[in-house]
């Protein structure tokens, strides 16, 4: 055995590395861990948008020397959650900025009480005009955030697009609209504290980022470091909507312990997590795009604008993903992107999988095939024309180093799915079937990791060690949510050190335990974080070798023997590795040029839809989805999060739309906001073609994020191509989709005559 | 400490047991705080989401909706009576070879009401399947590979029967 034989754990597909625990019914989520000594808490929410608190009062038929009640006057800290800008608070103070902001905090022993006492705790508001759009918030009346509403503002630019207007053969204007999607993990919230003067403070709870939780928690309680420790327990469902939130409701479940001196768990019910947490980006984004007579992209302009909600939260760093995705992957001698995310009196929208890019592709993939119909050109070969090859320069400049394959992605995803026989099969039937079908087409590129210059900032440590019970334990603090964390850098180490999957463990997502590898988003725990793991292990090999003569082939009893007598020798058998760029990359956050991302990921995927025009509802019947991901380490799980991200692309274009009144979520049910079951997702074929990338994991890149990308484009190109009316905004239910096609018949009525 | 409750007596994993509760106590609570069987999840609380699926005198059932009376003296099965650790049934199996389970929240129901389908069709189709799961929803998956486990987990019974 030798870390140089080939590869046996990677690209095998291993089972999950917690998955029994999980198929026994064993698993410890947040709201299994009980103590008859816990305390339960709930919240007090804002009922209004925006205004002034006037007084909070306490009705007299409850007993409330039974309970703990906390409010924003018993933050030892600062009171503030701590993101990108600290400007949310912990507890509202004074005033309210969006409805459900977290006002009063209570707990008692009966969990069966809170829901009265929330009801009999009574805030008194002053009412403040209130802002619930994008144009109201360009309007700056009134001004609710800083001096102009605005949290972030991006310029992207290349070559001159002003120059090109007056010549282009052709100029395609559009507007698309993208709504909010909540996450639906099927774990809500939840979060169990303990406080005592001795240990500070320690949390439990469903969260993806455990270093993101300790940053607040540090300032909120203003403890050091040695006093804060935060522990992940078993997390049902993330995708995104646990990078931010946790950090929230951690300060909330650390104040009712801290004043209660008990064990607190808050666990959020579906209603509540639905109307208070956060949710995807609505975007608005307009195209101007001009074509050469030949059709190749001349200039590419974009006015890109999200709601950000009440709060910054992470809204800067989406809008840099969606600023950096929004000309997709193809060639364009001239770009303008201007990017805004704009303050509102909504909730505050937070991290969803894709991170700002599923908005911008599906308004680039649809703009590029209204302009191949304004040419009349083939929408497959508009884009063959204009792809990215390897030696192209995007749109920040940044060189196409690694091979580049979109091509070979198209034609596989063609021949596959019988794009063009379908084509005009569907256009021969069409003309006598009430059920009119259709095929549309998406292509697109995810960067891995961290934007521009990241990763750098955030320095990320991870690494192995070595138990004296003879386990490698796998030491970062990238958490599993049931996209395979555990299982992957598991594989790694296993395969890094010529050892077997078994042999490694990983170790407890604990802060008081794993370094800061940082956080578990961006597509980079395969990548980049799996990355420093090989590295690491890699780093234990040579040391073995060189202070205790382990021998270039070894065998599995070699090897812990040779970790022992290190042992011996330092105490522990601990390899840590920082993250370190790869070469030539160069990242200018002011210009916004250069390498935005290490890596990309690239995919074209084809939708088969069919529209029923007697009941107006919209169906994908079959989905083919081809990507690029670098080296596929585990197939198994990296299929299901290709079909898992499908599923929520289809569920975003033409089942899930929130439902906002005023600044509430209206529809906060599972029964009224839809996601798609068993009998609504189609048959969705994966295809991965494997291009190792050299400074990923095994030759790994970012897969997560990339399935979310596709299908709202290729979904509406579908529908256009089966209905011929062009369709730009998501979602698309079928009162939307009757209103569309009625205002096109009306429209056509007097040419038909 | 003593208890106004009548007592509700009921068989579960095959283990007969006996629970002084409010009449109209969910089942689903009865089953996870009384019972302290935490392998049944709660998702929605209102039916939609087939987390809280368990057998009920064979019938799949949300547990979420169902009063702990109507548990008196019924046969309840759990995702911890379906198979142990050294005795997987071949869901189980199936779904730890396939992929069925990703962040695990779910799949508690999911094997529920898989169970009893192959229970009431043992070789069942594709529509049969997607239809039988249909309350049961899952947000990782896509569902694609919890249709192939189940499937896989049919083929290995049919192959064990014979």
């Amino acid at each position: 055995m030798s870390s140089q034989s080939p590869s046996r754990v990677v690209g095998s597909s291993v089972p999950r590395k917690e998955g029994l625990d999980k198929l026994l019914g064993r698993a410890q989520y947040v709201d299994d861990v009980e103590n008859k000594d816990f305390l339960y808490g709930a919240t007090v929410r804002s009922s209004i948008p925006r205004g002034i608190i006037r007084s909070i009062t306490f009705e007299a038929h409850i007993n409330w020397s039974e309970f703990t009640i906390v409010t924003a006057d018993d933050v030892p800290g600062e009171n503030r959650i701590q993101l990108i800008m600290a400007d949310q608070p912990c507890l509202a103070e004074g005033v309210v900025n969006h409805c459900e902001e977290p006002i009063v905090l209570l707990a008692h022993p009966d969990r069966h009480k809170l829901r009265d006492a929330v009801a009999a705790v009574r805030v008194e508001y002053e009412p403040l005009p209130a802002i619930f759009t994008i144009e109201e918030s360009e309007r700056c009346e009134p001004v609710i955030w800083g001096d102009n509403n605005i949290f972030k503002q991006f310029l992207l630019e290349k070559g001159d697009v002003d120059s090109v207007w007056p010549s282009a053969a052709h100029i395609v204007e559009r507007e698309y609209h993208t709504g909010a999607q909540e996450h639906l993990y099927i774990e809500t919230n939840g979060m169990i504290a303990e406080y005592s003067n001795d240990t500070g403070i320690t949390v439990w709870g469903s969260l993806q980022c455990p270093y993101y939780v300790f940053k607040s928690l540090l300032r909120v309680f203003d403890l050091p470091d040695s006093k804060v420790r935060v522990v992940q327990t078993e997390t049902g469902g993330a995708f995104g909507g646990k990078e931010d939130y946790p950090s929230n409701l951690a300060c909330h479940a650390g104040l009712l312990a801290m004043k209660s001196g008990r064990r607190v768990k808050m666990v959020y019910d579906r209603m509540e997590d639905l109307a208070a947490t956060t949710k995807r980006h609505p975007a608005r984004i307009r195209h101007r795009t001009a074509i050469d007579a030949r059709g190749k992209l001349l200039a590419i302009q974009i006015d890109l604008d999200i709601d950000g909600g009440a709060y910054a939260t992470l809204s800067p760093t989406v809008l840099s993903r969606a600023t950096l995705h929004s000309t997709g992957p193809y060639v364009c001698p001239n770009v303008r992107v201007r990017s805004r995310a704009w303050a509102t009196n909504q909730v505050p929208y937070g991290a969803f999988r894709g991170f700002g890019a599923p908005q911008v592709i599906f308004a680039m993939e649809r703009q590029i095939d209204e302009i191949a119909a304004t040419i009349r050109m083939d929408p497959v070969e508009f884009r063959r024309r204009n792809f990215l090859h390897q030696g192209d320069t995007n749109a920040t400049e940044q060189l196409m180093r690694e091979p580049l394959i979109l091509d070979e992605l198209l034609d596989r995803a063609l021949e596959r799915s019988d794009y063009y026989g379908k084509h005009n099969r569907f256009a021969r039937e069409n003309a006598t079937s009430p059920v009119k079908r259709g095929i549309g087409i998406a292509s697109f590129y995810h960067g891995s990791g961290f934007t521009g210059s990241g990763e750098v900032y955030l320095n990320s440590q991870a690494g192995i060690d070595v138990t004296v019970e003879g386990k490698v334990r796998v030491l970062v603090s990238n958490t599993e949510f049931g996209q395979g964390t555990n299982t992957i850098l598991t594989q790694v180490a296993a395969e890094a050190l010529g050892l077997a999957y078994g042999d490694v463990e990983m170790a407890a997502p604990d802060t008081g335990m794993v370094p800061n590898s940082g956080p578990t988003v961006a597509s980079r725990t395969s990548m980049v974080v799996g990355n420093l793991v090989e590295r690491a292990s890699r780093q234990l090999i040579d040391t073995l070798r060189s202070e205790v003569a382990l021998g270039q082939n070894y065998t599995r009893a070699e090897f812990f023997e040779a970790c022992e007598q290190y042992r011996g020798m330092h105490g522990n058998v601990q390899s840590l590795c920082h993250y370190q760029a790869p070469p030539g990359i160069h990242w200018n956050d002011e210009t916004y040029h250069g390498e935005a991302y290490g890596a990309y990921a690239w995919g074209v995927y084809v939708a088969q839809v069919a529209v029923d025009t007697t009941t107006y509802s919209a169906e994908v019947e079959e989905f083919w989805a081809v990507q690029e991901v670098g080296r596929v380490l585990h197939p198994v799980l990296a299929a299901g999060q290709i079909e898992g991200g499908i599923a929520q692309g289809i569920g975003y274009t033409l089942y899930e739309k929130v439902v906002m009144q005023n600044g509430r979520m209206a529809n906060n049910q599972m029964t009224n906001y839809i996601i798609p079951t068993a009998e609504d997702v189609p048959w969705i074929h994966v295809y991965f073609e494997e291009i190792p990338f050299q400074h990923g994991a095994f030759g790994a890149k970012g897969i997560g994020e990339l399935p979310h990308d596709g299908p709202a484009p290729a979904i509406l190109n579908a529908i256009r191509n089966a209905t011929g009316v062009p369709m730009n905004s998501i979602p698309l239910l079928p009162e939307d989709l009757y209103a569309r096609l009625a205002a096109r018949e009306a429209e056509e009525e007097p040419a038909i005559r | 400490m003593s208890t106004p409750w009548p007592a509700i007596q009921l068989t579960i994993n095959g283990e007969t047991r006996c629970v002084n509760v409010p009449p109209m106590k969910r089942l689903l609570d009865v089953i996870r705080e009384d019972l302290h069987l935490t392998g049944t999840k709660e998702g929605c609380g209102e039916g939609e989401c087939g987390s809280c699926s368990v057998r009920l005198n064979g019938e799949l059932v949300n547990s979420c909706l169902v009063p702990a009376l109507q548990a008196q003296g019924a046969n309840i099965q759990t995702v911890e009576g379906l198979g142990r650790e050294d005795e997987l049934h071949p869901l189980q199996v199936a779904f730890l070879k396939h992929g069925g389970a990703q962040c695990g929240m779910c799949t508690p129901g999911v094997l529920m009401a898989a169970a009893q389908l192959l229970e009431n069709t043992p070789n069942p189709t594709l529509p049969e399947i997607r239809e039988a799961l249909a309350g049961n929803l899952c947000r990782c998956t896509g569902f694609t590979r919890i249709f192939e486990s189940v499937a896989a987990a049919a083929e290995q019974e049919a192959h064990h029967a014979r």
